[in-house]
């Protein structure tokens, strides 16, 4: 393996590690191919930036790169787009050798270099959308696109040669040392699974930052990760911007909001539950409420679902003190997607314990999920009573989910001891 | 002790608090739609807007108030998991 850096454009050069033998990335993701992690250089009239470092076990390739494009006191900037320690792992050996390159990273970046480099002191420029740094004859701009994948993560604009530098941004996990998306081979699968895994739980910011990215004119891509894209730059846009969206065109008006009831039934009373529950539901204007009986599907199909919800319940039986695997399965799948906000609850029929509803509620809150309802718990057969109860919860879920439910006042003591029925 | 009303705008509820409660000790149970992260004045996802009693929350500690600097808060904002309920207050997320 050669370690020259490689040429982008007249002034940019590719100084970045190649990884190869990587076969799985931060426990989530499988990595075929390996990785890369990919550094640039910009040369100005008036100094040199350095854009992201690479993992410190790749280092001395990244080095090796760099010592050939410029000499370390050439180093005017160094610029991280994300601070994760696969970018940052070479920076504090960097910040040794070139000790007066300044630092610039993201607003929301500040306190995370502290941590990263366990050093209160550390002095840097924190950047947002629109400031410019000036190589002299080359100029780089900030683009503020955070949580692509983590709070602190930003662009830059290499406004000259109209460069991206997008860090995870259009990345993927793919090493082939080919490096252009015009000569290596077929990695579209690597480009959709790094989406669906690492930036499809941040679809609004995806949106938000698509919408700063998409007016600019652009000739490469330079992702932190995987082929950089010099070839139909933008059709890569295009396909954040499709998987971004949605899928075949919601049927839901914009004046209703959607409640899924996911429910699993051994002797059919949770069935039964999750009916009454919806009915209840359905007499609220504008709610949309809908019934899927776990044991017909599997949570792969049914996140796509969660992701444009507004709300979902979720009825499972205890069986040996537990909810079932498919409920289980179902609340692991939201990991996915982002879930932050939406209405939830749980309900359930069980023979002598119960504890299903309670725990999976503790789970959805602990998702950041909204709660604002005890779910029905209901030993055995459900009676005439414990249906209307059910109706009853499916009609007020039904209204917090419009924001029509009526005003209530709660004793903190009324809490807690509705709290209790886990720990007991 | 004393309790003290605490009311979450946004879904229309009140609770009844001891004095010293934290926002966010209630919140996650009554399910407002308060986001939270850390729950330790680190992360501020928990911001919430005042709308009434700002002075019936416990003073901002130094730490609260350079995080509080760092989101680009208004001055009404305060962080959910780290205000003390010390009177009658209404919030809502900021």
């Amino acid at each position: 393996m050669t370690k020259s850096p490689v040429w982008l454009s007249e002034r940019v050069q590719w100084i970045g590690a190649l990884d190869p033998d990587m076969r799985s990335f931060d426990i989530i993701l499988k990595t075929p191919n390996g990785t890369t992690y990919n550094a640039y250089a910009v040369r100005g009239s008036d100094g040199v930036a350095v854009v992201d470092t690479v993992k410190a076990e790749c280092a001395d390739q990244f080095f090796e790169r760099l010592e050939a494009v410029a000499r370390y006191d050439e180093i005017k900037v160094i610029i991280l787009n994300h601070l994760e320690p696969d970018h940052t792992g070479a920076l504090p050996e960097l910040m040794r050798r070139a000790p007066q390159a300044k630092l610039y990273i993201s607003q929301s970046a500040q306190l995370m270099i502290k941590a990263l480099l366990n050093q209160q002191d550390v002095e840097f420029t924190s950047v947002g959308t629109g400031d410019t740094i000036s190589l002299g004859d080359r100029t780089l701009k900030f683009l503020h696109t955070p949580y692509l994948h983590w709070p602190d993560t930003q662009c830059t604009y290499l406004e000259e040669e109209c460069i991206l530098f997008s860090g995870d941004v259009f990345g993927c996990h793919f090493c082939d040392e080919r490096l252009f998306n015009d000569k290596v081979g077929d990695f579209r699968f690597a480009f959709e699974y790094y989406y669906a895994h690492i930036m499809r739980p941040f679809r609004e910011h995806v949106i938000n930052a698509l919408q700063l990215i998409e007016p600019l004119p652009i000739n490469i891509i330079a992702p932190t990760h995987g082929p950089i894209l010099r070839d139909k730059p933008t059709s890569y846009i295009q396909r954040y911007r499709d998987l971004s969206g949605q899928g075949l065109q919601s049927e839901v008006n914009a004046d209703e909001k959607t409640l899924l009831i996911f429910y699993i039934s051994a002797y059919g009373s949770t069935t039964q539950m999750a009916r009454m529950i919806r009915d209840g539901a359905e007499q609220v204007a504008g709610v949309r409420a809908s019934l899927y009986d776990m044991e017909g599907g599997d949570s792969d199909l049914f996140v796509d679902l969660v992701e444009d919800a507004d709300g979902i319940l979720i009825g499972s039986p205890t069986i040996n003190g537990d909810a079932v695997k498919p409920a289980w399965d179902l609340v692991s799948s939201f990991a996915k997607i982002n879930v932050k906000g939406k209405l939830a609850g749980a309900f359930g029929s069980f023979g002598w314990s119960g504890e299903a509803v309670r725990m999976l509620e503790d789970r959805m809150r602990g998702l950041k999920m909204r709660l604002p309802l005890d779910g029905v718990r209901i030993k055995l057969i459900p009676s005439l009573d414990e249906l209307e109860q059910c109706r009853k919860y499916g009609q007020e879920a039904g209204e917090h989910l419009m924001g029509v439910n009526a005003p209530r006042v709660i004793d903190m003591a009324t809490l807690l001891a509705s709290r209790k029925e886990l720990i007991n | 002790m004393p309790k003290y009303n605490i009311t979450f705008a946004d879904i229309k509820t009140t609770v009844a608090v001891p004095r010293g409660t934290r926002i966010v000790e209630v919140a996650e149970k009554i399910g407002a739609s308060i986001p939270f992260g850390c729950k330790e004045n680190d992360c501020g996802d928990c911001m919430v807007d005042v709308l009434e009693g700002a002075a019936n929350l416990s003073v901002p500690s130094p730490l609260e108030i350079d995080l509080l600097k760092q989101k680009f808060a208004k001055p009404n904002n305060r962080l959910a998991c780290q205000a003390m309920v010390l009177g009658d207050v209404t919030v809502k997320p900021a």
